[in-house]
C-alpha cells in the first residue's frame, strides 16, 4: 500500500517536471522576443528540473531506503540561482538596447534608462 | 531573534547535561522546554517571540509554492494556444521594502513566478521595473504582488 502511494508521488512529480520542461521548449520556439523567451527559459525550466530532482529524491528515499541530501541541496541551489540568471539576462539585454516586441503594450523603463545614460555621459565628459 | 535562538540552544544543551544523556531525543525535549520558557518570558526580550517569525517564513514558503504552480499552469495555457494572446509590457512597481535582502528576496520571488520578470531596480531602490508576459491592467498586477509577496516578506522582517 505504502509502495503504491510512494510510486504515485514519484511518478506524478516526474511527470509534472517533464511537462514544465516541455512548456519551456515550446515557449522558447514560439515566443516573439528575448524577454518573453527569458520568461520561459528561466523559470518553467527551473521548476521542471526541481520537480524531477524531487521525484528522484523520493524514489531513492521511499523505494531504496537511501536519503541523498545532495539532491536536496541541488534543489535549493537551483532555486536560488535560477531567478538571478533570468534577471541578469533580461537586464543585460535591455541595457544593451535589444528592442521589445512591437506589440508590447507599455514600456515604463525606457525614460529611466535614457536619463541614467545621460547622467553617466555628463559625468564622463 | 538570533539571541533568542542561541538561548534556546543553550537551554537544550543545559537539559542534556542535567539529564546526563547525550542524544538527539534529549536535545529535542530540551529544545521544546526552552521554547516554552522563552515563550513565558517573551516580555523581557526586545522584539517578538522568534517562533512567530519562523511561522511567518513557513507561511511565505507555502504561499510561494502555491503561486508558483498556479502561475506556471497559466503560462502553459497561454503558450499552447494557437494564437497565443500575449501582451508583453514593462511596468513600474513601487515598493515599500527597505532592506537590501528584502528587495532581493522580493525580486527573486517575482522572477520565479511565471508571467513576471524583474528587469531593473531603480537607483534609489524604491521602484522595481518588471516585464510582464500578459499585461492587462497595471493596478491589478501591482495589487496582486503587493498583497501576496510584499505583505508576507514584511511579516517576516517585522
Amino acid at each position: 500500500m505504502i509502495t503504491i502511494i510512494a510510486n504515485i508521488l514519484i511518478v506524478s512529480s516526474i511527470v509534472f517536471g517533464v511537462i514544465f520542461i516541455l512548456v519551456t521548449a515550446i515557449g522558447l520556439i514560439r515566443l516573439p522576443d528575448v524577454y518573453s523567451r527569458t520568461h520561459a527559459a528561466s523559470k518553467s525550466a527551473t521548476l521542471g528540473v526541481m520537480f524531477i530532482l524531487l521525484g528522484v529524491f523520493l524514489h531513492f528515499w521511499l523505494i531504496e531506503g537511501h536519503i541523498n541530501t545532495r539532491i536536496l541541496l541541488g534543489i535549493v541551489f537551483l532555486f536560488i540561482t535560477g531567478p538571478v540568471g533570468g534577471h541578469v539576462i533580461g537586464r543585460s539585454a535591455y541595457l544593451s538596447g535589444v528592442k521589445l516586441w512591437d506589440k508590447s503594450v507599455k514600456d515604463e523603463l525606457a525614460p529611466v534608462v535614457a536619463e541614467r545614460r545621460k547622467k553617466h555621459e555628463q559625468r564622463n565628459a | 531573534m538570533a539571541f533568542q535562538i542561541m538561548l534556546n540552544f543553550f537551554i537544550a544543551f543545559l537539559w542534556m547535561f542535567l539529564s546526563v544523556s547525550f542524544n538527539a531525543s534529549t536535545f529535542i525535549v530540551g529544545f521544546l522546554l526552552g521554547m516554552l520558557m522563552l515563550w513565558i518570558m517573551k516580555g523581557f526580550f526586545p522584539g517578538r517571540f522568534y517562533m512567530n517569525r519562523v511561522w511567518a517564513v513557513i507561511k511565505l514558503i507555502i504561499l510561494f509554492l502555491k503561486e508558483l504552480i498556479m502561475a506556471n499552469i497559466q503560462v502553459l495555457v497561454l503558450i499552447i494556444q494557437p494564437k497565443m494572446p500575449i501582451k508583453p509590457a514593462i511596468f513600474a512597481l513601487p515598493i515599500v521594502l527597505e532592506k537590501d535582502w528584502e528587495i532581493t528576496l522580493l525580486a527573486s520571488l517575482i522572477t520565479l513566478t511565471p508571467g513576471t520578470l524583474v528587469i531593473d531596480v531603480s537607483e534609489d531602490s524604491k521602484i522595481l521595473y518588471i516585464h510582464a508576459l500578459h499585461y492587462d491592467d497595471a493596478d491589478e498586477a501591482i495589487d496582486s504582488i503587493k498583497n501576496t509577496f510584499e505583505k508576507a516578506i514584511q511579516e517576516v522582517s517585522r
